[in-house]
């Protein structure tokens, strides 16, 4: 089986094609087989090798793969994530895509009683099976252009906190989700697409868009970009 | 300068890390991938605790842990943590963590096997995922100082006192100390010796523990370790009890059942093993149930057995073997948590704490490491808030330095991946579920064989950035000195008593009802046994 590699040789990036003897391997077996038969410096990152410690998430073909969970395919080609500086090989630098979790304040914030119902707990059931691989992030067209954008799977842990009846402040974090959050996404459905674990960040964020109405906030583009009623000419009450 | 030093970004470290803030101590967490990679996000199963103020539920879980222990768990730490339960559930819950829930708004919970009650709380499957993904989210909120991507190399000790460790920074393959009045190791357990037959992750090199023997410190009880009987055939991945649970029968090719499929984790290990060795193959059936019982409450086992072995569980039988799966062993600690080296405290799968004693309860690690990261991040605090005279010293520093330069230019004649290879098998076939004083042994003079091999073996990558053959090769070290360590603690338990089977002893002897402990004096393994609660 013939497959390519992304690689940083002497410091360059450069695309270096393997052939491997495997039948029908995932892609983590096949990286653990070049590294341990073929060359030692291939540098990527692997834990559990069963879809659940998000360490080995990487871009075949375009397009966002954890490498534990995916069959090799002929002729594919292997990269390493977006958005995060290249350390070597396959292993991206994650702090940047890591600090959005705090930009965002996704985390449980000051603490309210309450009784958590059966439903109450399958309302955030699915967002709370995230992993942290950070494919969506890489997936995402927007961050290409606004590297401050908070992206789908901070915006997605938000969204699960809002919806934790044990959260007192829920202002706070519909708030801090409006600048480079929830109104820069143009619901393309790449993160939804790129998430290994089914989740759908796109989905959240129109729920935390229709949230941000409760609280008075609206698309800001619609009002600048378009002008608003006023500005295009007519008055409503003009009628 | 900070108060608590903890290694380990997972479970046990992070709760660790939130406690100690709770507590106002400075508190700095040091981990070699980032916290939410550790192998706690991998258990299933659930977390241990009576959450009614019922007394004698709590004596259940008592008498259960203590049971499963075969006389090496202390009483008073079993009683403390299962005492404690209640609050660790409740915090983990307050912070966040989104327990299943019954129907009447309470958190659900299932029974495990060897428990007399449904105690285990639980998040769907994915009970460790939702626990550390919590707790995540709680030092990011917390602020807490996480430094990621730096392998833990020693410990700075001197008179028998911690001063700190020493760390290899990955990126940038430099040596770095980092000074701490007090330090906790959560490094988890090490399983991973069992390269190739073990269910965790490849992390899982008991690096702390082997840290720890270096620096003169106590190990104990590292013979212990528990293996699962379903992990999938190729690829050791596991395959829950729930399976069994269910009504999953083990059969061999011929179709014949040889074990009763609900007895312990170590029985049923032991049954599957002779199989093998018999020249059998394993299967586990689930094909009486029906797809639509395995599609609503076995997906995630369908979708492992399709993905990993190839089979559909619908139709096929599911070819599995024993596999290591938890390290009873660790660092040696008294019931303050405190090793028996001053200041070096330890906790989670790292640490030895009188709890598991023989044989673990399934759901009682990720109790035992949320109980006990609170007690002892607070002696840790008392005793770096005591501490007044502090020294930097400076030559573990040098000597890891030149540790790490000469690595660089071993001759690199003897593959250390195959070594690794071989050694995981050779633990496996002599030192597994069935033991023996002349096979035990035999590996004892393999794994001492190649550690007079090691200035051959070195790495072939000469990078000085990310150089995950050189970390490899130090995970392999680890591991050496551990499998070393492990081997003669096996050897001079010349008896059977929960995971650990003599089939020269089959009998347990009451003489070693004692934790086995092991340490080093210059460079020499020595071992003793003490009786569970005495001092180590
Ligand atoms: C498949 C599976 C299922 C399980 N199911 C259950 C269950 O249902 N219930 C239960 O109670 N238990 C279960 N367990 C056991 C339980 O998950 C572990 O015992 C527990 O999570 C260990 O937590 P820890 O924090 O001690 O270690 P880990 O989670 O292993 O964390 C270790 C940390 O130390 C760091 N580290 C390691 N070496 C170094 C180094 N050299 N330098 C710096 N940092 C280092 C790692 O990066 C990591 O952050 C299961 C285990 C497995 C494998
Ligand atoms: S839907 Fe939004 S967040 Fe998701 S990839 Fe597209 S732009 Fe990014
Ligand atoms: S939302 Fe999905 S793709 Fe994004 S980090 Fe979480 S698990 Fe990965
Ligand atoms: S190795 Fe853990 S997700 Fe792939």
């Amino acid at each position: 089986m013939r497959f390519r590699i992304r690689r940083t040789l002497e410091e360059k990036s450069q695309i270096v094609e393997y052939e491997i003897p495997l039948e029908n391997p995932t892609l983590l077996e096949a990286l653990n087989y070049l590294k341990l038969k073929v060359d030692r410096s291939l540098t990527f990152s692997s834990g559990c090798r069963s879809e659940i410690c998000g360490s080995c998430a990487v871009r075949v073909n375009g397009k966002e793969k954890l490498a534990c969970g995916y069959k090799l395919q002929e002729n594919d080609l292997i990269e390493p994530l977006r958005y995060g500086e290249v350390i070597r090989d396959l292993v991206v630098d994650m702090n940047g895509a890591l600090d959005t979790l705090k930009r965002s304040k996704a985390y449980l914030d000051s603490f309210k009683e309450a009784t958590i119902t059966y439903e109450d707990e399958k309302r955030i059931e699915i967002q709370t099976d995230c992993i942290l691989c950070v494919s969506c992030f890489s997936s995402c067209p927007v961050l290409e252009v606004n590297g401050e954008f908070l992206g789908p799977f901070a915006l997605t842990r938000v969204y699960r906190y809002v919806n934790d009846k044990r959260e007192a402040n829920v202002k706070d974090k519909i708030d801090v989700i409006q600048k480079n959050g929830i109104w820069d996404c143009t619901l393309c459905g790449e993160c939804t697409m790129a998430c290994p674990q089914g989740i759908d960040p796109k989905n959240d964020i129109l729920m935390l868009r229709g949230k941000s109405s409760e609280f008075g906030y609206s698309d800001p583009s619609f009002s600048q970009g378009f002008g608003g009623f006023d500005d295009f000419g007519f008055n409503p009450s003009g009628f | 300068m900070v108060d608590i030093l903890i290694i380990g970004g997972g479970g046990a470290g992070l709760s660790g890390a939130l406690r100690a803030k709770e507590m106002g101590a400075k508190v700095l967490v040091v981990n070699k991938a980032y916290p939410t990679r550790a192998q706690t996000s991998m258990a299933q199963g659930g977390i241990n605790a009576v959450l009614e103020d019922d007394k004698e539920k709590i004596k259940a879980h008592i008498e259960d842990t203590l049971r499963s222990s075969m006389g090496l768990g202390d009483e008073e730490m079993i009683r403390k943590m299962c005492e404690n339960a209640k609050e660790g559930v409740l915090w983990l819950d307050r912070i966040g963590v989104p327990f299943s829930r019954t129907e009447d708004g309470k958190i659900a919970q299932r029974k495990l096997g060897g428990a007399k009650d449904k105690r285990a709380c639980y998040s769907q499957d994915y009970t460790g995922l939702k626990i550390l993904h919590t707790l995540y989210d709680q030092c990011v909120k917390e602020n807490i100082e996480i430094l990621n991507e730096k392998f833990l190399l020693n410990f700075i000790v001197e008179d028998g006192e911690v001063f700190g460790a020493t760390f290899l920074d990955i990126r940038e393959m430099k040596v770095e100390p980092i000074y701490a009045k007090s330090v906790i190791v959560a490094t988890g357990g090490y399983a991973h010796l069992y390269h190739g037959f073990s269910t965790n992750s490849s992390h899982a090199t008991g690096d702390g523990v082997a840290a720890a023997l270096r620096a003169g410190g106590k190990l104990s009880n590292l013979e212990f370790v528990q293996f699962h009987p379903t992990a999938l055939k190729n690829s050791s991945i596991l395959i829950s009890e729930s399976a069994r649970g269910a009504g999953g029968k083990l059969l061999n090719q011929k179709g014949e059942r040889f074990v009763d499929e609900l007895k312990t984790r170590d029985e049923v290990s032991r049954a599957v093993f002779r199989e093998i060795e018999k020249g059998n193959e394993v299967f586990l059936d689930i094909r009486h149930l029906g797809e639509e019982f395995i599609e609503e409450n076995l997906p995630q086992e369908r979708k492992l057995a399709i993905f990993y072995e190839g089979i559909d569980p619908i139709k096929d039988l599911i070819p599995i073997k024993p596999a290591a799966h938890y390290t009873m062993g660790g660092i040696a600690v008294n019931r303050d948590l405190q090793s028996s080296i001053r200041g070096l405290f330890a906790i989670g799968e790292a640490s030895e704490a009188m709890t598991h004693g023989a044989n673990r309860l399934g759901g009682n690690s990720l109790l035992e490491l949320v109980v006990f990261s609170k007690d002892a991040v607070r002696n840790a605090y008392e005793f770096a808030k005591k501490r007044d005279s502090f020294k930097e010293p400076k030559e573990q520093i040098k000597k890891d330095e030149n540790f790490l330069n000469a690595v660089y230019y071993l001759p690199n004649k003897i593959d250390f991946y195959e070594k690794r290879e071989m050694i995981g098998k050779i633990l496996y076939q002599n030192c597994g579920v069935f033991r023996e004083d002349i096979n035990l042994k035999a590996a004892l003079s393999y794994v001492r064989q190649a550690q007079k091999e090691l200035p051959f073996m070195g790495i072939s990558d000469k990078s000085r950035v990310y150089n995950t053959n050189l970390v490899e090769f130090i995970e392999f070290g680890n591991m050496l000195e551990l499998s070393e360590a492990l081997l003669v603690a096996a050897i001079s338990r010349r008896e059977s008593r929960g995971a650990h089977f003599r089939e020269d002893f089959p009998k347990s002897d009451k003489s070693y009802e004692a934790r086995s402990i092991i340490w080093k004096e210059e460079g020499v393994i020595c071992g003793d046994f003490v009786k569970v609660g005495n001092e180590i």
